[in-house]
C-alpha cells in the first residue's frame, strides 16, 4: 500500500454565493499521479489552490504527511513538503535559469541574517540547483535570461522550480498548457520519472496526456467531484461523457 | 563587485575628497546636504527598488531620527555621538516597525495610501503637540562629541563624516542585496506569490526591509539635524516624501547608484530652477519646473537616468509605444 | 456640554463629513473604475475654491450674477477641465503601474500649485457669503447656527442623492459599477470605456470643484487647502474601502465625528485622531470596510 501523503477532506470554498468547490474528496499517494479534469470553471485552480494554503478553506480539512495543516499558511506546508506549480508562467524573467532554481531551492536553507554572504555563493542552493536543472535537462541553459526561453522551456523551469525545493507532493496547474506535441511528451516522460519518489496532482485540460499517465483520475464538474477512479473507469463513466460530450476515447 | 560599480564608487570618493578642498563653504555645504538625500534615497530604494514597497511615508523615518537626536540633546549638558545616533536610529526603526507590521497587511494602493498616512500622523504629532516643540522648529542644543576633544560641528568635520556615513550605508546596502535577504527580496518584488509558494514568509521579509529602510532614513535624518543645528516639522512633510521617491525615480530604480545619482540630480535641478540668473522672477515658482520634470521623466524616462545607459547603448528610440489608451469598443 | 452645543458639533460634523464625501467619491470612483491612485484629485478642490473666489467679480461684471451662477459658470468650467485633463493627460495613465501614476499625478499637483500661484497668487483670500444665505438659524436661546453651513450640507446631500440615483437606478450607473467592479469584463461586453472614463473623471474633478467651491465662504482660499484635503480623502478611501461610494460615505462621516467631536474634546490630538482611527480599522480589516462597486 502506498504512503497516503496528501488528503483533502470536505473541501469547499465559497465565494459570496457562488460555490468554486463544493465538498471536494481528494486523496495524493506517493508513486502516483492524481489527475484532476473538468470543464472550464470547473474549480480545479481553486482546489489546488486551497491545498497548497494560498487561498481559506470555507470548511473541510487538508492533511499533509499526517498532520492537519488546514489553517497553516502557503509557506509553511511548502516547508513540509508541498509544491506548486501555477498554470500561468510565475517564473523570475529578468534572472538566469540558474538563478530561478537557485531562489527557490534558498527557501529550504533561509538565513536571512548572513547579509554578508551572497547568495550565489550558498553552496546549499546551488547544488540543489543544480541538481535539479541536470535532472530537467535545463542544465544546458542555465545562463540564459529566463524570460528568453521558449514557452516551453519555460514551464519546465516551472516544474523545475517547483521540484527545487524537494517537496514530496507536486500540485502541477496545467503544466502542459500551450505545449507541442513533442514538448508534451517530454514533460509526460518527465512526469513518470518523477513518479517513482513524489505524489503528483496534476490539473490539466489535454485528455490525450491525462490518460496516458494518471493513475487516478478525478472529473470536477462546477465545483463538485462527479467521478473518481482508474482511468478506463471514467472512461466507462456515463456521467463523465454526459458531462463532456465528446471526451477522447 | 561588479566592474562598473567599483568604478563608480572610485569616482565618487574622489569627488567627494577633491571638491572641498577647492571649493567654497557654499559648495561643501550644497555637497553635505546633498549626500544626506542620497543616504535618505538609498533608504527608499531598498525599499521601492528592490522589494518593490512603494512607500510614501519615508519622511516620517527622516523626521523622526532628525527630531530625537535634539530633543535629546537638549535634555542633557554633551551628548556623545556613540548613543546619539543609535538611539536616533532606533526611534526611526521603532516607528518603522510599528508602520511596517500595520501597513504590510494592505496591499498595492492602500499600502501606499496607508503609508502617506502614518507619515501624517508622526507629522501632526510633531506639529501639534508639544513633543516636538511646535511649528517654529527647535535648534539642536549641542553637537555631539565623537571622542575625547572631537566634536561632530564644523562643516569639513560634518561633510567627511556624512561622507564616511554614505559609503558605509553603500557598503551595507550593496551586501544586502547580493545576499540571501536581498535575493529574496527581488524575488518578492517580482512575484510574491510565487515565493511564499516555495516556502518564504514574505511578510516578514517585507517588514524587515522596511524596518532597515526606516533604520536607514534615520540615519539620514540624524545627520541633517546636525548639520543645520535646527528642525521643523516640515521635514515631516509628504512633500520630503514625494521628493525623496522623485529622486530615485530619476536616477533609476532597482541600482543602488540610481539613487545617489537620483538624490545629486535632484539637487542640481532644485538649484538650476532656483536660480535667479536663469529663471528670474520664475525662481520662486520653482516646483513648477520640477513638475514638469518629473512627470516628464516618469513619461519618457522610466528607467531613469541610470537606465539612460542601457537605453543608449541599444540606441535611442524612445518608446512612444508606451503611451497606450483604453481599447475602444463602440456600443 | 448642553444640548444645543452638542447640535451644533454634529451639524458641523455632518457637514464636514458630506464635503469630504463630495472629494472622496470622485477619488474612490476615478480609482475603482480606472485604476488610477490620483494625488492631484486635491487640486480639484482647490481649484473649486479658487474658481469662486476668481470668477466672482468677472461673473458680477460680465453676465451680472450672484453666487448662484457663478456656481454653475465654475461647475461647467470644470467639467471642461476634467475632460480636457482625463484626454491630455490621465488617459495616458491607465496602463501604467502604481508607482508611475503616483509620481505623474504628484508632478502634477506641483504644477498645479505654481500655476494657481502665478495667476492669483499664494495669499489668503475670503469669498463672501451670498446675502440670501448669510442669515442664521436660531437655536434655543442663545445659540445660533449658520444658514450657509446647512446649505452646503443640503447642497451634499443633494449631490449625493444624485449621484446614487445615477449609479443605482441608471443603465449608466450600472455601467459604471460593473467597471469599478471588473475592468476588463466590462470591456469585453462591448461598452464605450473610453467615453465612459472621460465622463466619469470629468464628473469626479466637477463635484470635486463644486465641494470647494461652496466650502470656499467657510474655509477661505488659502495655497494648501487641496493637500489637506487630499490626504483625508485617503484615509476616507483606506477606511472606506476603494471602489465603493458606500464606504466612501460613511468614512466620511465617521471622520466628520471624529474630527469635530476631537476638537472640541481632545484639542491637542485632534489632527492625529482620524489617523488613529484609521490603525485600529486596518487593525481589523485590511481592505477597508466595504468592497468595491457598493
Amino acid at each position: 500500500m502506498n504512503q497516503l501523503l496528501l488528503r483533502g477532506k470536505n473541501l469547499s470554498r465559497q465565494w459570496g454565493g457562488l460555490l468554486a468547490v463544493n465538498q471536494v474528496n481528494i486523496e495524493i499517494f506517493l508513486g502516483k499521479i492524481h489527475a484532476v479534469i473538468g470543464t472550464n470553471g470547473a474549480g480545479k485552480s481553486t482546489l489546488i489552490n486551497l491545498l497548497a494554503g494560498e487561498i481559506p478553506l470555507s470548511s473541510g480539512s487538508v492533511e499533509l504527511l499526517e498532520q492537519d495543516v488546514s489553517v497553516w499558511s502557503e509557506p509553511r506546508r511548502a516547508h513540509l513538503g508541498l509544491g506548486k506549480s501555477f498554470q500561468k508562467n510565475t517564473i523570475f524573467p529578468d534572472l538566469s535559469v540558474f538563478e530561478n532554481c537557485r531562489l527557490a531551492a534558498q527557501a529550504r536553507y533561509q538565513r536571512p541574517w548572513k547579509f554578508w554572504e551572497t547568495g550565489e555563493s550558498c553552496t546549499h542552493s546551488r547544488t540543489q540547483a543544480q541538481k535539479v536543472l541536470l535532472k530537467t535537462g535545463l542544465h544546458v541553459l542555465s545562463e540564459k535570461k529566463a524570460g528568453l526561453l521558449s514557452h516551453g522551456q519555460k514551464r519546465q523551469l516551472e516544474v523545475a522550480m517547483c521540484l527545487a525545493t524537494n517537496p514530496k507532493v507536486l500540485l502541477l496547474d496545467e503544466p502542459l498548457a500551450g505545449m507541442g506535441a513533442e514538448e508534451t511528451n517530454r514533460m509526460l516522460n518527465f512526469l513518470n520519472e518523477l513518479r517513482a519518489e513524489h505524489g503528483i496532482l496534476l490539473v490539466e485540460h489535454d485528455m490525450d496526456a491525462v490518460f496516458k499517465v494518471a493513475d487516478v483520475i478525478t472529473v470536477m464538474v462546477n465545483g463538485a467531484v462527479i467521478a473518481c477512479g482508474t482511468p478506463s473507469e471514467i472512461k466507462d463513466n456515463n456521467d463523465v461523457q454526459i458531462a463532456y460530450l465528446g471526451v477522447a476515447s | 563587485m561588479k566592474k562598473s560599480q567599483l568604478f563608480f564608487l572610485l569616482i565618487l570618493a574622489s569627488i567627494l575628497v577633491f571638491l572641498p578642498q577647492i571649493s567654497s563653504e557654499y559648495v561643501t555645504d550644497w555637497l553635505t546636504k546633498t549626500m544626506i538625500f542620497a543616504i535618505f534615497a538609498l533608504s527608499l530604494e531598498l525599499l521601492v527598488g528592490q522589494t518593490g514597497l512603494v512607500c510614501f511615508g519615508q519622511s516620517a523615518f527622516f523626521g523622526i531620527g532628525a527630531y530625537t537626536a535634539v530633543l535629546f540633546s537638549a535634555k542633557v549638558d554633551h551628548t556623545y555621538l556613540g548613543y546619539l545616533l543609535p538611539l536616533a536610529i532606533f526611534a526611526a526603526a521603532l516607528y518603522a516597525l510599528i508602520v511596517g507590521a500595520l501597513s504590510l497587511r494592505t496591499k498595492g494602493v492602500y499600502f501606499i495610501m496607508v503609508t502617506l498616512a502614518f507619515a501624517q500622523m508622526a507629522y501632526y504629532v510633531i506639529h501639534d503637540t508639544p513633543l516636538g516643540g511646535g511649528t517654529d522648529g527647535i535648534y539642536l542644543y549641542s553637537k555631539p562629541i565623537i571622542f575625547g576633544d572631537l566634536v561632530l560641528e564644523g562643516s569639513i568635520c560634518i561633510y567627511f563624516f556624512t561622507a564616511i556615513s554614505l559609503f558605509l550605508v553603500l557598503g551595507f546596502l550593496g551586501l544586502l542585496s547580493s545576499s540571501r535577504f536581498g535575493r529574496a527580496l527581488i524575488g518578492i518584488k517580482i512575484n510574491e506569490l510565487r515565493m511564499r509558494a516555495m516556502g518564504f514568509e514574505t511578510y516578514w521579509y517585507k517588514l524587515a526591509a522596511f524596518v532597515i529602510s526606516g533604520a536607514i532614513a534615520g540615519i539620514a535624518g540624524f545627520l541633517f539635524a546636525m548639520k543645520d543645528g535646527f528642525v521643523n516639522p516640515e521635514i515631516l512633510s509628504w512633500h520630503v516624501s514625494g521628493t525623496v521617491l522623485m529622486m530615485i525615480i530619476l536616477g533609476g530604480l532597482g541600482h543602488l547608484r540610481g539613487a545617489v545619482i537620483g538624490a545629486f540630480t535632484y539637487a542640481l535641478l532644485e538649484e538650476i530652477f532656483r536660480s535667479e540668473i536663469i529663471f528670474g522672477s520664475f525662481s520662486k515658482n520653482w516646483h513648477l519646473g520640477l513638475g514638469l520634470t518629473l512627470i516628464l521623466s516618469v513619461a519618457l524616462l522610466p528607467k531613469g537616468l541610470f537606465g539612460m545607459r542601457d537605453q543608449l547603448l541599444r540606441g535611442l528610440s524612445l518608446d512612444l509605444g508606451n503611451f497606450k489608451k483604453p481599447p475602444k469598443t463602440k456600443l | 456640554m448642553d444640548f444645543f452645543t452638542l447640535l451644533i458639533q454634529v451639524l458641523n460634523a455632518v457637514q464636514y463629513g458630506l464635503l469630504l464625501f463630495l472629494v472622496a467619491a470622485g477619488l474612490t470612483l476615478i480609482f475603482g473604475m480606472m485604476g488610477i491612485i490620483n494625488l492631484a484629485h486635491g487640486s480639484f478642490y482647490m481649484i473649486g475654491a479658487y474658481l469662486s473666489f476668481g470668477l466672482a467679480p468677472i461673473v458680477g461684471q460680465t453676465i451680472g450674477g450672484g453666487f448662484l451662477v457663478t456656481l454653475v459658470v465654475g461647475l461647467i468650467f470644470a467639467i471642461f477641465l476634467g475632460y480636457l485633463l482625463e484626454w491630455l493627460f490621465y488617459s495616458y495613465l491607465y496602463e501604467r503601474d502604481h508607482l508611475q501614476q503616483v509620481l505623474m499625478t504628484y508632478g502634477l499637483i506641483l504644477v498645479f500649485e505654481e500655476i494657481r500661484s502665478l495667476l492669483l497668487g499664494d495669499d489668503v483670500h475670503s469669498v463672501a457669503i451670498p446675502d440670501w444665505l448669510s442669515a442664521s438659524i436660531q437655536l434655543g436661546d442663545i445659540m445660533t447656527y449658520p444658514t450657509y453651513r446647512l446649505f452646503i450640507s443640503g447642497m451634499c446631500l443633494l449631490l449625493a442623492a444624485a449621484m446614487l440615483i445615477v449609479l443605482t437606478k441608471t443603465r449608466l450607473g450600472m455601467m459604471i459599477r460593473a467597471g469599478s467592479v471588473n475592468r476588463e469584463m466590462t470591456q469585453s461586453l462591448g461598452v464605450n470605456i473610453q467615453f465612459l472614463y472621460r465622463l466619469v473623471f470629468a464628473a469626479g474633478v466637477a463635484i470635486a470643484a463644486f465641494a470647494g467651491m461652496i466650502a470656499a465662504p467657510v474655509t477661505s482660499v488659502y495655497p494648501g487647502m487641496g493637500q489637506n484635503i487630499l490626504i483625508i480623502c485617503f484615509v476616507v478611501v483606506v477606511i472606506g474601502g476603494i471602489g465603493s461610494i458606500r464606504g466612501a460615505l460613511i468614512a466620511s462621516l465617521l471622520i466628520g465625528f471624529v474630527d469635530t467631536f476631537g476638537k472640541v474634546l481632545l484639542p491637542n490630538v485632534a489632527g492625529v485622531l482620524m489617523y488613529v482611527l484609521m490603525a485600529t480599522i486596518l487593525l481589523w480589516k485590511p481592505s477597508g470596510l466595504f468592497k468595491a462597486g457598493s
